[in-house]
């Protein structure tokens, strides 16, 4: 009997959606920690009152992931995708850094906010047209974001005129690398963004609308569903969500730099989403789930640096995460973990396939 | 079928064909919709060759054909393999990485004094390994393919940055070059010649052999089976999960091929060798008439896709006045169209 309650705590933690991501995070920290032990140090420098430390740093780099991961997820949920969000941050740093460079006064909050808004609102626009031919065109989610993926990245060094543009703004600048109670404020803002979007889906009927449409897109329209304009919001939301991330980002340097900006973020961003426990066939999502997922692969940037692994080899180490997660979520490994009642381990997947065959075989000539 | 060949193959030497192929062209249409696209990447093709010569001039002539075939060879391949994933409903992202990883660790084998053959082997055996992996994890775990081989395209790259972050070059007298040697078939006047390369010759035989799996053998019907309705084939007691993973393989070890053929080209392997590669190879299998819901297409169709890619790269540069940046928003802009071409004779199918 009581064996039996354990067993079923264990597999009730292991559903958590987001459990293993954080189990994945702490995991990570303790490895840096083993490293250097003083790496959780944080520190309060009086001076600037700020909190210094690499865990801040890791907070202060989640923060663009973060709110591309946040529309992802909603996106996903519908049973779409968005590839285009990496371009679309590219074109929204494009035309903040344009427009301030044109501006040329250094310190106006007015210029900064002008050009924030103007990219929002091209964010919203290239979101606008992905919503367009999904959502009225009919078009599959995947290929209308690749085009825009394509096209975005174009746009980007055709507003730039091909350049990596820099730009001189002290409010703008603020954003990405201002203090706030001791902690970045793009982190403070990314959390804040991501609490309002939560409460406004899980709080109102739209977040289970939403759901509704991925799961069955006929039978949520016969239960009075409007499929069509949801979905434009989303991808829209999705798009503005990318804009700000392409804020944040452009805003550490000052530089936007066309061709590497946002480059393969909408890659982190759907790794996020899975790590956060949303099924990629959509009809749910979690938003903490999608934070949980943007805070580990921030922490995953910082480690393979930390550990002084050269950097463009992280891609390596994100394809062992999403591989390692995409078993644990799949059915026949969580069977198989079931019959042994052992935790499962990557290594589980070999040994596994054998195993299994004649079972496929039956559900073949079933 | 027969019909959509014999333009696609002839298209870039002779332009138009006469009267009498344009009312089979015409019959076929009417009898079967779903190649209108492929029809249409054709009549695309032709006039973009006709719009360069009309005003760029020196398209249509011997040697800048032969260099559009021998810098699209291995765009050509890899669009054979994406059209393979493509018919079943898949996808396969991780090609171009599978490129990276393949040639900088052939490269480095191969200037590490590897017999040649053996490197190449290696390298096809590279893309093959990395199919194998997406097609168990699509097949027996059940991800989708999109993230499965999403996962495969990190992986590659990732492990290519590992083996190096540097151009590697081949040695000067490495047998591999071979395979990118240019061969004079014709002599025309100055350099206006017919040249070929072992690696447009590989093209050719990928392309042939992927025809005749596709619509000879049992296999080929099971891939476009599988993309009609996954769970009809299965019941009909065809081979689903066994050709579902063979179609991951084939675009994996295409990519191996391919790697081959572009690393013998140009003789210089680097870890960010391919970017952008996988969309190349869906962009031209999409142009080309595959359906990305599966099911309907056809690989030379595929091959006009990825001639119309190149010939546009081709005639960007010709004019000059056109912004490179602009590239990217005309491949784009192409893409578009050809996806709503496709949006158009599907629902003109369901009414």
């Amino acid at each position: 009997m009581s064996t039996g309650a354990r067993t079923s705590w264990l597999r009730e933690l292991v559903r958590k959606p987001f459990f293993w991501g954080l189990v994945a995070i702490v995991a990570l920290l303790v490895l840096n920690v083993l490293k250097d032990p003083n790496y959780l140090a944080i520190s309060y420098d009086p001076e600037t009152g700020r909190l210094v430390g690499n865990v801040v740093d890791i907070l202060r780099a989640s923060a663009p992931i973060l709110m591309i991961a946040v529309g992802m997820s909603l996106v996903i949920a519908t049973g779409g995708i968005d590839l285009s969000v990496g371009s679309v941050m590219a074109v929204s740093g494009a035309v903040a850094m344009v427009l301030m460079k044109d501006a040329g006064d250094s310190g106006s909050v007015l210029v900064a906010l002008g050009a924030i808004g103007l990219a929002l609102l091209i964010s919203a626009v290239l979101g606008a047209v992905n919503g367009v031919l999904v959502a009225y065109v009919g078009l599959q989610p995947f290929i209308s974001t690749l085009i825009m993926m394509l096209a975005g990245r174009g746009i980007a060094k055709v507003i730039t005129e091909g350049q990596n543009t820099s730009a001189s703004n002290e409010p703008f600048r603020w954003i990405a690398n201002g203090f706030l109670i001791g902690l970045p404020v793009v982190f403070l803002l990314a959390i804040a963004i991501a609490i309002v979007v939560g409460l406004v889906v899980r709080r109102s009927a739209l977040g289970l609308m939403i759901e509704a449409i991925g799961i069955n897109p006929k039978a949520s329209r016969m239960a009075g569903i409007k499929p069509n304009g949801l979905l434009l919001t989303v991808y829209i939301l999705s798009g503005v969500l990318a804009g700000v991330a392409g804020i944040m980002s452009v805003g550490t340097v000052m530089t936007v730099d066309v061709s590497r900006t946002g480059y393969q973020m909408e890659l982190d961003a759907i790794l996020a989403v899975v790590i956060g426990g949303t099924s990629l066939s959509g009809g749910k999502f979690s938003i903490g789930g999608a934070v949980v997922g943007g805070l580990l692969i921030a922490t995953l940037d910082k480690t393979i640096v930390f550990l002084g692994i050269s950097s463009s080899a992280t891609p390596a180490f994100k394809a062992i995460v999403i591989v390692v997660l995409c078993l644990l979520q799949s059915q026949r490994v969580r069977s198989w973990f079931v019959q042994r009642r052992k935790p499962p381990r990557a290594s589980a997947a070999p040994s596994a396939v054998p195993s299994e065959k004649p079972q496929q075989k039956q559900e073949v000539t079933a | 079928m027969t019909a959509v060949q014999t333009p696609s193959v002839d298209a870039p030497v002779d332009g138009p064909g006469g009267s009498k192929l344009g009312s089979t062209i015409k019959r076929v249409i009417a009898s079967n919709p779903s190649v209108l696209p492929t029809v249409a990447a054709i009549v695309i093709f032709i006039g973009m060759v006709i719009y360069g010569e009309v005003a760029y001039g020196r398209i249509v002539q011997y040697n800048t054909l032969s260099n559009l075939l021998i810098n699209n060879a291995h765009l050509i391949i890899l669009a054979a393999g994406m059209t393979f994933v493509i018919l079943t409903g898949g996808i396969d992202l991780s090609v171009g990485s599978v490129i990276a990883f393949s040639s900088v660790a052939g490269v480095m084998l191969a200037n590490a004094g590897w017999n040649p053959w053996v490197v190449i082997v290696l390298m096809i055996l590279i893309g093959t390994v990395f199919g194998l992996a997406s097609g168990i994890l699509i097949q027996y775990f059940n991800v989708q393919p999109f993230i499965a081989t999403l996962a495969m395209m990190f992986l590659g790259r990732g492990l290519a940055s590992l083996l190096s972050t540097q151009p590697e070059r081949l040695a000067d007298d490495s047998q591999l070059l071979w395979l990118g040697e240019q061969f004079k078939l014709i002599d025309g006047e100055k350099v206006n010649d017919v040249v070929i390369t072992p690696g447009v010759i590989i093209a050719f035989v990928v392309v042939l052999v992927a025809f005749f799996v596709l619509h000879r053998t049992r296999t080929g019907r099971t891939v476009y089976a599988i993309g009609g309705s996954e769970s009809s084939s299965a019941l009909m007691g065809l081979a689903v999960p066994r050709t579902k993973i063979l179609v991951y393989v084939i675009s994996g070890t295409l990519s191996g091929i391919a790697a081959v053929v572009y690393t013998s080209r140009l003789g210089i392997a680097q870890n960010i060798t391919g970017i952008g590669w996988e969309l190349d190879a869906i962009a031209a299998t999409v142009i080309g008439g595959t359906l990305l819901t599966g099911g309907y297409g056809y690989v030379l169709g595929s091959v006009v896709g990825a001639l119309v890619l190149g010939l546009m790269n081709v005639l960007i540069t010709r004019d000059g006045g056109i912004p490179p940046e602009m590239t990217t928003i005309i491949t784009g802009g192409i893409l578009l169209v050809f996806v709503l071409l496709q949006r158009a004779v599907t629902s003109k199918r369901q009414t």
